[in-house]
């Protein structure tokens, strides 16, 4: 039993795990009904946690990409101006269009968003793979460059759309559950089945672990960092077009924005080292949960917005001083005194009762 | 005689450090049981044993790395506990590591004083470090400029630096773990007098090596463990070399004698047998700076040593035929038909594969686990779409762990805890795995203990046998002598001898590599 505990407490998502439900948790006692979830008339589902899936899908999209491309050493900053870009472009070309609620428009348009994001994702590759440079500055470039690009598309504009099939992606709902979540959960299970059931996932790490030894062993490092990269940018591409049909408009300045951040953030939390190599999906998925409870905290609890930042620090802190190796080195010394403590005190009495 | 008990320390001194019934457990290991070290002043005492025997363990726990189970250990008659290298460092208790830990990227200078920068209005004296450094290095006789970047110079000139680092804070003990693993004949005997000059200064010397004529020639006292328990503590002119291998592996070694026989058997079979077939030929391989044009070729089945010195071409030759550097001009063909070795995945199609000298940084990879080590390169060359079924890993890893005798508790502990001899087990098996045609070995036995080194020795005799090319490489010329069919001098990155060795002695190739004597009448295309 005491066996079980100490592996389940050394086991890398613990931590984030035990965060998550702190932070549910909190939530309960502040709105005692946070948990129950409600069906409307239609049949769809209603609920605070329904909203953190929904609203969590586009950074968790965004973070398994990230995932792949930060195991590889590499790190992409520029997903949030891709998102800026897809949403840009699929809503000019909805405006554009005579029959905005035509379904096969609105296919048209997110199609050529996604080719746009694939293209871009590709650039990001042909700098980190082809050229060489630090994945820092090569996606710097997309990332500053991207929000203006964003910007000639929308003319400057916030361009508003009224597409009753483009809205569906942002809030409506497929057997009651919402179209972001399910699109959140397709991706993720389909990433993990791309990389762990083919050999993509052992490369990847071999790759972030040590590229010479595997460039010797005859691994194609910069197909794979192509592939990551341009993986990247299409799941950020479609996590863009799910925040503009959510916010119904496009907004070059705001769509997306830190959402690169909030992606790093996830996967730094699920317990993927910057540094590269090992990678755990789930983790990310822990760590893009967090993420969205927390913003869903700040309103619950009624932090106030001015200090949502700093409430959002503190507890990415707390989890990452929780999964440090001098934290648990320290935790385990203490475990051991308290164990021994217990010894001494059971020889104690032992001793008395003789 | 009439002596005071007083002087009695003098004739035999009180340990420096002495560590009494040292027991340290591991989950499911007993690391050390119950071993006792001691380390006298002005002595050289070298720590042998197998690979697992318990040696680097033994070191950890002196330094602080590990804490120990039971025992005691004294410094100076005092007992000791340290809680990490930094404490045993300021104790007086100094380590140079076999992997060089140093940073490449700064100065020898900022190297030799790291930690302890001379210091003035709260920022670093840099003309006091410089000067300090100098000192320390002209102590040691050793003539580099302390502003140069250290990644500027070779190996043996780091592990040299990284002992400059150590004696600096006025060791009273220096550990030494295996300094000499990368350095070639002339660099060992710069590090021995560096040595000398510390022993006669009165400290204490520890020295793990894996080469017995090194341990002979510069160690006092041998201790050798063996399963993480004492054998015995010995003077060095009281141990018999044969002796000495039989304490540190627990049986008869006759493997490598008959090894050679058998190798030298079969060379005589094959020069009465059918001539085999060419399998990779290099017409005038050339690279700027690490190879002038060079021709090569080795047949199938047949071991290729490639004798020199460090820097003379052979590690650079090798690289090129695996393709892990380019070329900048020449041919190789593989039976025949001209091929390009631009990459190792060029390489690898052609069923050649490199397996570096630098199994840490370029071979294994170390996060991974002992499966996914060995099947990296056939997955690789499969391609990331056909991922190989998880039972065929399976069934790859428990062959390869069975048949190279790899120690690990299981396919799926990862490469980093294994020991240095069993990862270059694993490094040998992802090669093997691919089934190559031509395996390039460079120094393979460097570093690792004398049982592995029998098994690995004895694998590629088999492996030959059944028509692999083997190009070896090593810096033990024993070694190269008794494994090749033919051996390939290399000198100043031009090729001066190429000889089928019959009775050809460790003396004459010394002489061929120092000198280089390029007997035309030796220099015999082995096949032509």
């Amino acid at each position: 039993m005491k066996n079980v505990l100490n592996r389940a407490v050394g086991h890398r998502l613990f931590w984030p795990l035990v965060m998550l439900a702190a932070l549910l948790l909190i939530n309960v006692i502040a709105v005692p009904g946070f948990l129950s979830i409600t069906v409307n008339s239609e049949g769809h589902l209603f609920g605070s946690i329904i909203d953190i899936l929904r609203n969590g899908a586009p950074t968790l999209i965004i973070a398994v990409g990230m995932t792949l491309v930060i195991a590889t050493r590499g790190i992409d900053l520029s997903v949030g101006s891709v998102c800026a870009i897809a949403g840009a472009v699929a809503s000019s070309m909805i405006l554009a269009s005579p029959t905005p609620n035509n379904v096969g428009t609105v296919t048209g348009a997110l199609l050529t968003a996604l080719v746009l994001s694939l293209g871009l994702g590709l650039a990001n590759g042909l700098l980190v793979a082809g050229l060489g440079i630090q994945p820092i500055i090569s996606t710097l470039i997309l990332m500053t460059a991207g929000r203006g690009i964003a910007m000639l598309i929308t003319e400057g504009q916030i361009i508003t759309v009224n597409s009753v099939p483009f809205a569906f992606l942002g809030s409506g709902f497929i057997l009651g559950v919402p179209v972001a979540t399910v699109a959140g959960v397709l991706i993720f299970a389909l990433a993990a089945l791309l990389t762990r059931r083919t050999a993509m996932g052992l490369l990847i790490e071999a790759v972030g672990i040590n590229p010479e030894a595997s460039r010797q062993a005859g691994v194609r490092a910069r197909g794979l960092k192509f592939s990551v990269y341009a993986l990247c940018a299409l799941l950020a591409g479609i996590a863009g077009l799910i925040l503009t049909s959510n916010q119904t408009a496009a907004d070059a300045n705001n769509t997306g924005l830190f959402i690169e951040l909030d992606a790093i953030l996830a996967v730094v939390i699920g317990g993927t080292s910057l540094a590269g190599g090992r990678y755990s999906l789930a983790g990310t998925l822990v760590g893009a949960l967090i993420i969205q409870t927390l913003v869903t905290t700040v309103y619950t609890v009624g932090i106030p917005p001015i200090a949502t930042m700093v409430f959002k620090a503190a507890v990415v802190t707390a989890v990452c001083l929780l999964q440090s190796p001098t934290t648990a080195a320290a935790l385990e010394r203490w475990r051991s005194r308290l164990a021994t403590r217990h010894l001494q005190g059971v020889a104690a009495k032992a001793g008395a009762a003789r | 005689m009439e002596e005071s008990p007083a002087t009695a320390p003098l004739e035999n001194p009180a340990p420096v450090v002495e560590m009494t019934d040292i027991s340290i457990s591991f989950p499911g290991v007993k690391a050390l049981d119950a071993v006792s070290f001691r380390m006298f002043p002005g002595e050289v005492h070298s720590l042998l044993g197998e690979n697992g025997a318990g040696k680097s363990t033994l070191i950890k726990a002196l330094t602080g790395v590990y804490s120990i189970d039971s025992g005691v250990i004294r410094l100076d008659g005092r007992k000791v506990t340290f809680s990490g290298p930094a404490q045993a460092q300021a104790a007086g208790i100094s380590t140079v590591y076999q992997e060089v830990n140093l940073l490449g990227n700064l100065t020898v200078a900022e190297n030799v004083m790291l930690g302890r920068e001379p210091r003035r209005f709260g920022g670093i004296n840099w003309r006091a470090m410089r000067k300090r450094s100098a000192e320390i290095l002209s102590g040691l006789h050793l003539n580099i400029d302390p502003g140069s970047l250290l990644n500027s110079h070779s190996l043996a000139i780091q592990q040299l630096v990284a002992i400059a680092r150590a004696i600096d804070v006025q060791a009273k003990a220096l550990i030494l773990d295996e300094p000499t693993s990368s350095l070639d004949t002339e660099e060992v005997a710069e590090l021995f007098r560096v040595i000398r000059t510390l022993k006669d200064s009165g400290v204490a010397i520890l020295f793990v090596s894996h080469f017995l004529e090194q341990v002979y020639e510069i160690s006092d006292r041998l201790t050798v463990l063996r399963n993480g328990q004492l054998v015995g503590e010995y003077l060095t002119e009281e141990l018999l070399r044969i002796d000495l291998v039989q304490a540190m592996i627990g049986k008869e070694l006759s493997v490598l004698d008959d090894l050679e026989a058998q190798v030298h058997s079969t060379e005589k079979d094959r020069a009465v047998g059918a001539k085999s077939r060419t399998f990779v030929e290099a017409r005038r391989l050339t690279r700027k700076g690490a190879i002038a044009p060079m021709d090569l070729s080795i047949d199938e089945g047949e071991v290729v040593g490639l004798a020199g010195l460090l820097g003379s071409g052979r590690t650079e030759l090798a690289r090129l035929l695996g393709g892990v550097d380019r070329a900048d001009s020449g041919q190789v063909s593989v039976h025949g038909e001209p091929v390009k070795l631009r990459t190792p995945r060029q390489a690898i199609k052609h069923r050649i594969a490199y397996s570096s000298e630098n199994r840490r940084s370029e071979g294994v990879v170390d996060e991974l686990s002992v499966r996914d080590n060995i099947i990296l390169a056939l997955q690789a060359d499969r391609g990331w779409l056909r991922p190989i079924p998880r039972k065929r890993q399976d069934e790859l890893a428990a062959s390869y762990i069975e048949a190279l005798n790899i120690k690990t508790p299981n396919a799926d502990a990862l490469v980093r805890n294994l020991s240095g001899g069993n990862q270059q087990k694993v490094l040998l098996a992802r090669w093997l795995a691919i089934a190559p045609r031509l395996l390039i070995l460079d120094e393979p036995t460097r570093g690792i203990d004398i049982g592995a080194k029998a098994e690995i020795q004895k694998l590629v005799y088999g492996l030959a046998e059944n028509g692999m090319s083997v190009l070896f490489i090593s810096a033990e010329l024993e070694e190269v002598l008794r494994l090749s069919n033919r051996i390939v001098v290399l000198r100043d990155r031009k090729k001066v001898a190429d000889l089928p060795n019959d009775g050809l002695s460790v003396d004459a190739l010394l002489t061929l590599i120092a000198e280089g004597a390029p007997a035309p009448s030796h220099t015999i295309g082995a096949e032509s």
